[in-house]
């Protein structure tokens, strides 16, 4: 583990940045929050928390002059990892808000999940892993994440990692080079939580930059 | 791939301290709500409720402090409530480190409280709690911690609160709370048969088998006892392995992942 590694989180009111800092606290890494753009430029790793509203978020980050640095850090390879609606906002678009733009690094949209569930889904469910990722690396197949959302991409393709399903299949995590996301909650998720932020850590540790 | 069923610890607090009674009156101390929050996140709770079951204005800073302590012991989801009238409160709460909060008197007084908190948080940060009690035709909602009736039928409040936004429901029976003579299946399963929104049943859990019947003939989606655990009648363990047993989807702990 990187020691002197800070991890830059975005804020902007997002329910779930304490959550998010305690998990990282509990394994000893540094965290600050990046709430400006010369913040987001200067960071060396992101997490994108988020909880709440598509447009509401999509919105905030337009009028705090976010939505480029986080585009240019994830361009110039700086690890980001999206958390929940943090997943959602890499996206091109979403249901939920169609008349705000998402930040279109991940293609496609995200949609609502059918009414035939019970929405939110909201609770314990498993993953099924459909390639080898780093973030997911040493979870047992039969652990168990906890999610609460309504609203989730359906497809990611090539960029997919894992599968969960709630009413239809949807991407439970994705990877791409230097850009992770996880569409359930891994600071709520218990020790198959705090393993895949281990993960991530442990991947910033390798390859960031400097 | 099932979403599984979750066991949800309860701690009632005087703002500061967990304090039990029967059928929501006659409270004794119960113990410590950081410490309570450590042992269940440790054996394996799938989610965490703290309430403030006085909820007066002027002990607010003491129960938003007592969230700030449950939340620092907690790698699960936490709600909290108690007299949360506006959106600046469930905020508060929020921002104490409670994934959701719960709405009980003022939304029943003022439903559109739902729809504004709904807004602000996102509907899965939105719990309706309602107590139910036994009329003569069906059950009523009743306020101000069991004090005192709504003249408000239950079972339309639960469908008409999941319409305006709440993303959950908590449903107690007051008949059965605290009585340990299992939970209300008739309640439970009218009301799971209405909304499209989760549905945690709480009052009178006592053993193993009344948890497998609120999940296979209730139909609810989560069961919230307080003290039967907080006595250690029951361990949480044992019970999330019996309902494996019984073929019910349940997250099962214990395994170290962390190296």
């Amino acid at each position: 583990m990187n020691g002197s590694l800070k991890i830059s989180l975005v804020e902007y009111g997002a329910g779930n940045l304490p959550s998010v800092e305690r998990a990282l606290a509990r394994q000893s890494v540094q965290t600050e929050r990046a709430a400006t753009p010369e913040s987001i430029a200067a960071a060396r790793v992101l997490i994108l928390p988020g909880v709440g509203h598509f447009g509401q978020l999509m919105r905030t980050l337009g009028a705090r002059g976010l939505l480029a640095p986080i585009r240019q850090a994830i361009g110039d390879g700086v690890p980001l990892l999206g958390i929940c609606l943090g997943l959602q906002a890499l996206f091109a678009s979403s249901a939920e808000a169609p008349e705000d733009k998402g930040l279109n690094v991940i293609a496609g949209t995200v949609d609502s999940l059918p009414i035939t569930a019970k929405l939110p889904h909201m609770g314990w469910n498993q993953l099924r892993h459909v390639r080898p990722s780093a973030l997911l690396e040493g979870i047992p197949a039969n652990a168990y994440f906890y999610f609460a959302h309504s609203y989730a991409a359906l497809d990611a393709g090539e960029s997919a990692v894992a599968m969960c399903e709630h009413g239809v299949p949807f991407v439970a995590a994705l990877e791409r080079r230097n850009l992770f996301a996880v569409q359930f909650h891994p600071e709520k998720s218990g020790d198959a939580g705090a393993r895949v932020l281990a993960n991530f850590v442990a991947y910033t540790g390798a390859g960031s930059r400097g | 791939m099932t979403l599984a069923r979750r066991i949800i610890p309860c701690l009632d607090t005087d703002g500061e301290r967990v304090v039990k009674g029967v059928q929501f009156f006659n409270l004794r101390d119960a113990g410590d709500p950081a410490a309570l929050a450590a042992r269940y996140n440790r054996e394996g709770a799938d989610e965490l409720v703290v309430l403030d079951i006085a909820a007066s204005r002027d002990h607010r800073p003491t129960f938003l402090e007592t969230i700030r302590r449950v939340a620092a012991e907690l790698a699960i989801p936490l709600t909290a409530g108690g007299g949360v009238a506006n959106v600046d409160e469930g905020r508060a709460i929020l921002r104490a480190g409670a994934d959701k909060l719960t709405v009980n008197t003022a939304a029943l007084r003022r439903p559109e409280l739902l729809t504004e908190l709904a807004a602000e948080f996102g509907s899965q940060a939105v719990v309706l709690a309602i107590d139910a009690k036994r009329v003569a035709e069906g059950w009523e909602a009743f306020v101000r911690g069991g004090r005192e009736s709504s003249g408000r039928d239950a079972v339309d409040w639960a469908t008409e609160g999941a319409q305006r936004g709440a993303g959950e429901i908590l449903l107690t029976s007051m008949d059965r709370d605290g009585t340990r003579s299992g939970f209300d299946l008739p309640l439970t399963m009218t009301i799971a048969s209405r909304v499209t929104v989760p549905l945690i049943a709480s009052g009178g859990a006592d053993s193993p088998s009344d948890f497998l019947d609120v999940f296979e003939k209730g139909h609810a989606d989560a069961a919230l006892a307080a003290s039967i655990f907080h006595d250690a009648v029951q361990g949480l363990g044992e019970l999330k392995c019996f309902l494996h047993s019984k073929g019910v989807p349940v997250r099962l702990s214990g395994e170290k992942l962390l190296s």
